[in-house]
């Protein structure tokens, strides 16, 4: 077989013989199931928000109901609605301030790319300011798509690994929240 | 002189007490919670989580739950007293679980000739252990919103020990009335005395039961007491700077403080592990078919089941409270506190002591 150098060849060559692979998977599997929501709402696609978490569509089923206001206990970033130039920076320091694993919810057209507000004042996609995991699109998005992009980033987390979860800080800013001792 | 005998009794009736608490309710109550909050809102609540193809109506969320927080980072904000920051969370969870101690869980039952009492510690100041302990735990909050170094976190924890202290207060008082109708600091006794069915705490002491559950609840810090952790006005209050298992160790300790508080209205006024109009020597006697030690081995399992399934009853109707009842501003707590539940437990002292002078209560 030869030296494995290589970390994903090891990998491939280990699968699942190895412990840490399956460590992964029951990672995976509980994160799949436990988003803790930071609902960053600024816009009318609160409203639809509401009707996601509402009875009717009811997020919770997901296990993705529990709101926390602190960034440190959040691992979903909700961004439901138009961010303009002066919400970027909170939008950043928000996402800066967020713990490791933390994921990223376009939510709403304005969000995606800015939607109709195609001016100076709004900022033309948040993928411009921090990392993005699922993009829904919609003025609003029905709360089926939102829960079809929530049933997406779960499939998409199941398949992360440990080693390469870190987001770490956005690309623009500063990164003065961050200092961990 | 401790004999090996009371050793491992001892022994085993810690772990059982900490499986009871750490293992089976931490859980489960994070689980009512979600589920009880889902049927009153009129949803579904979690039902995604399966093992198996199995999900259990959502109880495997509480170990996505688990898992995830176990993995999550740990952060220590810059500027924080580090090894406070570290140490706040388990000063929070220890005393509501020591004060479990002194909590009888069962009669006294006599197998293979020793002499087993259901209780960790038969204290005869039991009462005031458990205010003692309960006490402590407002230093975790202090310790931890002052070793934050962040504003939300030190006004939360600020009005917590407020809240604390002010409502410690009236929860002492209210329990003198209780004390000065049996006569005894000890829950084992108070628990014994309560093998008459119209003795029982709740039938004579009702508005002291309503007085202590208010202040119990407004102590542990929960909706409609939730002042301290206010999101609409400190974010999330003393742990606002937790994350991981740090943060989920302070939800712990409330959990667990909600099992305590459960656990001393059972043994304070709907007696313990008693059976109404059932004494234990009279359980004893009637499953003598099973021999002496199988009866008392059995009178032993239905007893702690009773105490257990009051225990539940009771973390119920907590719950049906904290989903109920929208939050208090914090004006109106401290004036609840000191303006009325105070001189509400004076009154009810004055009429219980004349109560008992004038023999409208019976002499137990």
């Amino acid at each position: 077989m030869g030296v494995i150098d290589d970390s994903e060849q090891a990998e491939a060559v280990l699968s699942d013989s190895v412990i840490i692979t399956q460590l992964d998977k029951v990672v995976a599997w509980g994160r799949q199931y436990s988003f803790f929501l930071y609902p960053f709402i600024t816009a009318c696609c609160g409203m639809e928000f509401m009707s996601v978490a509402g009875p009717r569509y009811d997020i919770d089923r997901f296990g993705a109901a529990l709101p926390r206001f602190s960034p440190r206990q959040a691992d979903l970033l909700m961004v439901v609605g138009t961010i303009s130039h002066k919400q970027a920076p909170i939008l950043v320091k928000v996402f800066n301030q967020m713990t490791e694993p933390k994921w990223v919810f376009a939510y709403g057209a304005c969000t995606v790319s800015g939607g109709m507000y195609d001016n100076y004042a709004t900022v033309q996609g948040i993928d411009t300011l921090i990392p993005v995991d699922i993009y829904v699109p919609g003025c609003p998005p029905r709360p089926e798509m939102v829960l079809d992009g929530l049933i997406k980033l779960q499939e998409q987390v199941v398949k992360e690994r440990q080693t390469n979860r870190v987001k770490g800080i956005a690309p623009v800013g500063e990164a003065d929240d961050r200092i961990v001792t | 002189m401790i004999t090996l005998p009371d050793l491992v009794e001892t022994v085993v009736k810690i772990a059982f007490i900490l499986g009871l608490t750490i293992g089976f309710y931490a859980p489960i109550i994070g689980w009512i919670e979600r589920k009880q909050s889902a049927v009153m809102q009129d949803r579904i609540g979690g039902n995604r989580a399966a093992i198996l193809g199995f999900t259990v109506i959502g109880l495997f969320h509480s170990l996505a739950d688990a898992i995830k927080l176990i993995f999550k980072e740990d952060f220590v904000p810059r500027g924080a007293e580090t090894a406070l920051h570290r140490l706040a969370p388990v000063i929070s969870v220890v005393p509501a679980l020591i004060a479990f101690a002194v909590i009888p869980f069962g009669g006294t039952y006599n197998l293979w000739g020793h002499e087993t009492r259901l209780v960790i510690a038969d204290l005869d100041v039991g009462v005031l252990y458990v205010f003692a302990i309960a006490s402590l735990a407002t230093y975790g909050v202090v310790i931890a919103g002052w070793a934050s170094n962040n504003n939300w976190s030190l006004l939360g924890a600020l009005r917590a020990a407020a809240q604390m202290f002010s409502y410690e207060v009236a929860m002492g008082l209210t329990i003198i009335g209780l004390v000065m109708f049996y006569q005894s600091l000890s829950l084992v006794e108070i628990v014994d005395k309560q093998e008459n069915f119209y003795h029982w705490g709740i039938i004579w002491h009702f508005p002291a039961f309503i007085l202590f559950l208010t202040c119990a609840i407004a102590e542990n810090k929960r909706i409609p007491f939730d002042t301290p952790e206010a999101e609409s006005e400190l974010v999330a209050g003393y742990f606002t700077e937790y994350s991981g298992m740090k943060f989920i160790m302070f939800w712990t300790a409330e959990f667990l403080e909600i099992v305590t508080i459960s656990a001393l209205c059972v043994t304070l006024f709907f007696g313990g592990h008693q059976i109404p109009f059932v004494t234990v020597s009279g359980l004893i006697d009637f499953l003598g078919f099973l021999g002496p030690n199988g009866a008392n081995a059995a009178a032993m399992l239905i007893g702690v089941a009773v105490f257990i399934i009051k225990l539940t009853l009771l973390i119920m109707l907590q719950m049906s409270i904290r989903w109920t009842l929208p939050r208090f501003r914090y004006d109106q707590v401290m004036k609840l506190g000191w303006k009325m539940i105070l001189p509400a437990s004076l009154i009810w002292i004055f009429l219980v002591g004349a109560g008992i002078l004038t023999g409208v209560m019976p002499a137990v």
